[in-house]
């Protein structure tokens, strides 16, 4: 088969919402998007698990604690998932490794601001994971087998997170006022950067065009947007809190909230490396990987010397 | 710079439940066989998913290629007297 019939064979199974397999022919760009959607989805679970690893140790109660230390351990096993996912496409681990430390890979800006109070534990489950969880709903569909699987696992792993993260922020809005204000500060700090996570407006997203096409994304970033509004805004009316945005209000006639404009500059300004964390996010890994290089070396030898023995 | 290599990859197969089959859950990578095992168990059985796991170094899976599908599968659809269905039973035959 020539290159022509190939790709014709591969645009009859997308058409036909059948999943491509990582031995199927596919374009370049198919994979080349592929490799980067699912690294920077799990660099960000990898990066995702430091605002929250920050707080085990001062975790207000042992439950409290118990349950973080697990929510951090789904999220290093969900950036293990995405990365076998990515190797299957010809990217290796040292590879992927390489670009997060190096810049060349990205991960969500959201992960680059700080987690300053307990009650950012509250607002980073249920907003940041209430975020994710719309986006990797969507991404059950995706075209390539191998991320769809990821994610089908990935979703019923994450729903725990949310919920945790809502009872955190219930039980400080209904507190004293003290934790009332901090549950309400860090809605106001979080909500912004978490309507981010979706992404540029479709207008201005140069991937989405061919990633919708090609299956790998099912909806666009503004759909997925204004879905986690409409959820959010009801759950933040039933325990009380406000949105920190005036322009939200429901909208009879379209059936959605609308809400006001993100401040598209900050992100940008996030994206290329100067939020909050960005410096201290990158040199925490790094430093952590080469902590272990003395571990990983000890492991290998005494793998090889025990072929060795066996040989 | 100090050795640092990304170790073998192994395939893992989690049962869920006795009396059903071994299924691909993803992969790992191991050093070794238990630490391929160990790896297995704290990535992809956090909750129950299994009462036995397998890992397979992945360099051992021989898979077909995509291209030999019409040749390998093909052929079912034109023995259709491998169906139960192709065969007429007399009337009044019953529990066959």
């Amino acid at each position: 088969m020539d290159e022509q019939k190939y790709l014709e064979h591969f645009e009859t199974l997308i058409a036909a919402d059948k999943k491509i397999e990582p031995r199927d022919w596919m374009p370049e760009d198919y994979r080349k998007h592929l490799i980067r959607q699912i690294s920077q989805h799990g660099h960000s679970e990898i990066i995702g698990m430091q605002p929250e690893g920050n707080w085990i140790t001062r975790a207000p109660s042992l439950r409290a604690k118990l349950i973080l230390l697990a929510k951090v351990q789904d999220e290093g096993g969900h950036g293990l998932y995405l990365y076998s996912a990515a190797e299957t496409l010809g990217i290796s681990r040292e590879e992927l490794i390489d670009q997060l430390e190096t810049g060349k890979a990205k991960y969500s800006t959201i992960f680059n601001y700080p987690a300053i109070t307990w009650a950012d534990m509250g607002a980073i489950g249920w907003l940041v994971d209430g975020a994710a969880i719309v986006n990797q709903i969507s991404l059950q569909r995706t075209s390539y087998g191998p991320y769809s699987r990821a994610m089908i696992r990935i979703c019923k792993e994450e729903s725990f997170h949310q919920r945790q993260g809502y009872e955190i922020m219930t039980h400080m809005a209904r507190g004293t006022a003290e934790q009332r204000e901090m549950a309400q500060d860090a809605l106001n700090r979080w909500w912004w950067p978490s309507l981010m996570m979706f992404g540029p407006h479709d207008t201005n997203s140069p991937n989405t065009g061919k990633a919708i096409r090609w299956k790998i994304k099912r909806d666009s970033n503004d759909e997925l947007r204004q879905s986690f509004i409409d959820k959010t805004a009801k759950q933040a009316d039933v325990i009380g809190l406000t949105i920190p945005d005036p322009k939200l209000k429901w909208n009879e006639s379209r059936g959605h909230y609308d809400f006001g404009e993100i401040d598209w500059a900050e992100f940008d300004r996030v994206v290329k490396g100067d939020g909050p964390c960005n410096k201290q996010r990158i040199s925490h890994h790094v430093k952590a990987h080469k902590d272990g290089a003395w571990v990983r070396e000890a492991a290998s030898v005494y793998a090889a010397k025990r072929a060795k023995k066996a040989a | 710079m100090s050795q640092d290599t990304q170790w073998p990859l192994w395939e893992v197969f989690i049962q869920a439940n006795p009396g059903i089959p071994h299924k691909h859950a993803g992969s790992v990578h191991a050093s070794d066989k238990e630490m391929a095992l160990t790896n297995a168990r704290d990535v992809y059985t956090r909750r129950k998913e299994g009462t036995s796991i397998w890992v397979v170094p992945s360099n051992y899976v021989v898979a077909s290629n995509p291209d030999d599908s019409d040749m390998l599968f093909d052929p079912a659809n034109d023995k259709i007297y491998r169906h139960p269905t192709f065969y007429i039973m007399p009337e009044g035959a019953e529990a066959i």
